[in-house]
């Protein structure tokens, strides 16, 4: 396990916890109502810590070392995933996966920004950050779900769309750009899931669903506080104000219309229970598209473009 | 110690204490520097006669060279930005709108007229990059979304032209949002058949190039116009090397396939409105041969 500053009391606790444990396993002494004590203690530190974070501190356990990614929820919720390879033009980009999996029976196209665990995984995953070839193979995951009536889910989990010369030269903006039309009028149901860092447009070209959820420690936003500070304050020290003044959290999103719902993480983070994570996601998952399901397509798309037609606040004087 | 001391100091004058020049009588081009009566720059349409520099131009400037007779209705002038994050960096959002409109004359940065391009009815939505750098908040999707909507209802072409540096951070996410609300109206537009011209003027980057900018059925753009995604100091800095010349620019784009053709703005309304004239509205073309049919 890693642990962020913040959580060094909590580390310092589950420490103890383990030495005692192994005490009481050699089993010459019974130190069973030490652990209980320990374990109340840590839950109630738990509670405490992940009850009073700041907006930065949220954003810094959305990239937590140990937080499950696209790979490991499915592993979870569609062991049976079949990944599809290739945008079928230049490339098989290897920040976005996709393919058909089954959640309890039930076909799912899954498609998901990976990134890597350590520095040769997240080379190769490009940081998360796809090129174009990712989105035109996210885009034609999604057209093969309409032609065989299946339902789509993607997890969205991405520092931003890759900023490169090749980015460029084969069209980024583009390529978004066509997901977020497409994606408007797809005629299957579109459930999408920020699971980690929900960057901008990079985050937003596999976004546009008829329901659209965060993970309780994830953000959303149209630039990473960094960057924000960075062009606002020109300074890069300005993060933690940055994370404020966005409203980047779940709360602030769901707050002002901009997601449809937040899916709770096990007491403080989905990182201490990766597989109990992806059970309330599942479940969660599920729900939804219960209720979608018997919807027409006509009606889909109309509520849809409706819900993205109504974001945004103005007055008009008269 | 160096060798030489400086006496005369550099230049000193902060940002902020520059002064706002009026336009004088005559300007000086930023590019090859040659100085043009500000009237006959003007009448050649903003681009500089000796070096083909297109200066940057508001969306008032536009309207007067592409609509006939200089004649058009303003649509949605009422719209103004609500400020619904509260937002506060180095001063308030609800500061800086006022000083801008102030300053500008604008209510936010993007305006829409509905007039005659050589005889076609078109509604022309067009950036201010004036106005806080062009940036896309609630406002200009709002416009926009509203400017595809009349051209649905009114079965005439829709022209945007972009002219911006992306979303605007001060309305966070709302501005993001404005992306799938701008390309999800485009959707519905692009299945009536109705030709949406987008038009990109220098520069068009971020959410708008990541948006309605690359999804028109033309995508036009004017001579070196800086277009992309990410900026180029954000890539100059991850890829750790400078950018080959010309990158980003609309040649580039027009080499890798994503701009239909560029056009000098000298020329632009007589292509644009020829190009109307040959693919003229789903509506009118299906009358034309139930004429010819009876």
């Amino acid at each position: 396990m890693n642990y962020l500053d913040f959580e060094k009391p909590i580390e310092d606790l589950i420490e103890q916890l383990e030495k005692v444990k192994g005490t009481h396993a050699q089993g010459k002494v019974n130190m069973a109502e030490t652990i209980e004590q320990l374990e109340k203690k840590i839950d109630e530190l738990k509670k405490d810590v992940y009850g009073k974070l700041s907006n930065w501190q949220r954003v810094q356990l959305s990239r937590h070392p140990d937080r499950p990614y696209t790979m490991d929820y499915l592993q979870y919720i569609a062991p049976d995933f079949i990944e599809l390879h290739g945008d079928r033009v230049v490339n098989d980009d290897k920040a976005i996966i996709g393919g058909f999996g089954t959640i309890d029976g039930q076909t799912f196209m899954i498609i998901g920004q990976q990134k890597g665990r350590n520095t040769k995984e997240r080379q190769f995953r490009n940081f998360g950050m796809a090129n174009p070839d990712g989105y035109r193979k996210a885009l034609r995951l999604m057209k093969l779900a309409e032609k065989f009536g299946k339902p789509i889910l993607t997890l969205i989990d991405t520092p931003g769309a890759s900023p490169g010369l090749e980015a460029e030269e084969r069209g980024q903006g583009e390529a978004i750009a066509k997901n977020l039309m497409e994606m408007a009028v797809l005629k299957v149901p579109i459930i999408c899931i920020v699971i980690g860092e929900g960057a901008s447009g990079g985050a937003l070209g596999i976004g546009i669903g008829d329901r659209v959820m965060m993970m309780e420690y994830s953000w959303y936003s149209v630039i990473s506080p960094e960057n924000c500070s960075s062009i606002l304050w020109r300074s890069w020290d300005y993060k933690e104000k940055a994370a404020d003044a966005l409203k980047l959290t779940p709360n602030d999103m769901l707050k002002n219309g901009l997601i449809d719902g937040i899916i709770e993480e096990p007491l403080g983070g989905a990182h201490y229970n990766p597989q109990e994570a992806a059970e309330i996601l599942k479940r969660e998952v599920k729900k939804i598209f219960k209720a979608l399901k018997d919807v027409s397509s006509e009606k889909l798309i109309e509520s849809r473009i409706n819900k993205f037609s109504e974001m945004g606040v103005y007055k008009e004087e008269v | 110690m160096s060798w030489f001391k400086r006496v005369k100091e550099g230049i000193t004058t902060k940002s902020k204490e520059k002064k706002y020049i009026p336009d004088g009588l005559w300007n000086k081009c930023p590019k090859c520097k040659a100085i043009t009566q500000s009237k006959d720059l003007a009448e050649n349409k903003y681009v500089c006669p000796s070096c083909n520099y297109h200066h940057k131009i508001s969306s008032e400037d536009y309207f007067q060279i592409l609509f006939d007779e200089q004649k058009y209705k303003e649509l949605y002038a009422e719209i103004v930005s609500g400020d619904p994050l509260n937002f506060f960096d180095t001063k308030s959002y609800k500061d800086r709108l006022i000083e801008t409109q102030t300053k500008t004359g604008l209510k936010d940065a993007l305006r829409v007229g509905v007039g005659k391009i050589n005889g076609t009815k078109t509604i022309i939505s067009c950036m201010d990059f004036g106005f806080i750098g062009g940036s896309m908040g609630s406002v200009v999707g709002e416009k926009i979304a509203r400017s595809i909507d009349y051209a649905r209802e009114n079965q005439i072409p829709l022209i945007i032209i972009s002219k911006s540096g992306g979303a605007r951070m001060m309305e966070a996410a709302f501005s993001l949002m404005q992306m799938a609300k701008t390309s999800a109206k485009l959707a519905l537009l692009n299945q009536e058949g109705i030709p949406y011209l987008s038009i990109l003027t220098d520069p068009t980057t971020g959410g708008v190039t990541a948006s309605f900018a690359m999804l028109g059925d033309f995508n036009i753009a004017e001579p070196d116009a800086l277009i992309g995604f990410a900026g180029p100091r954000v890539i100059r800095e991850t890829i750790g090397k400078d950018l080959p010349k010309g990158f980003q620019s609309s040649e580039f784009l027009q080499e890798h396939g994503f701009v239909d053709f560029i056009v000098s703005r000298t020329e632009m309304k007589d292509k644009i409105g020829s190009l109307l004239k040959m693919i003229a509205c789903k509506k009118t073309s299906t009358k034309k041969t139930e004429k010819i049919d009876s």
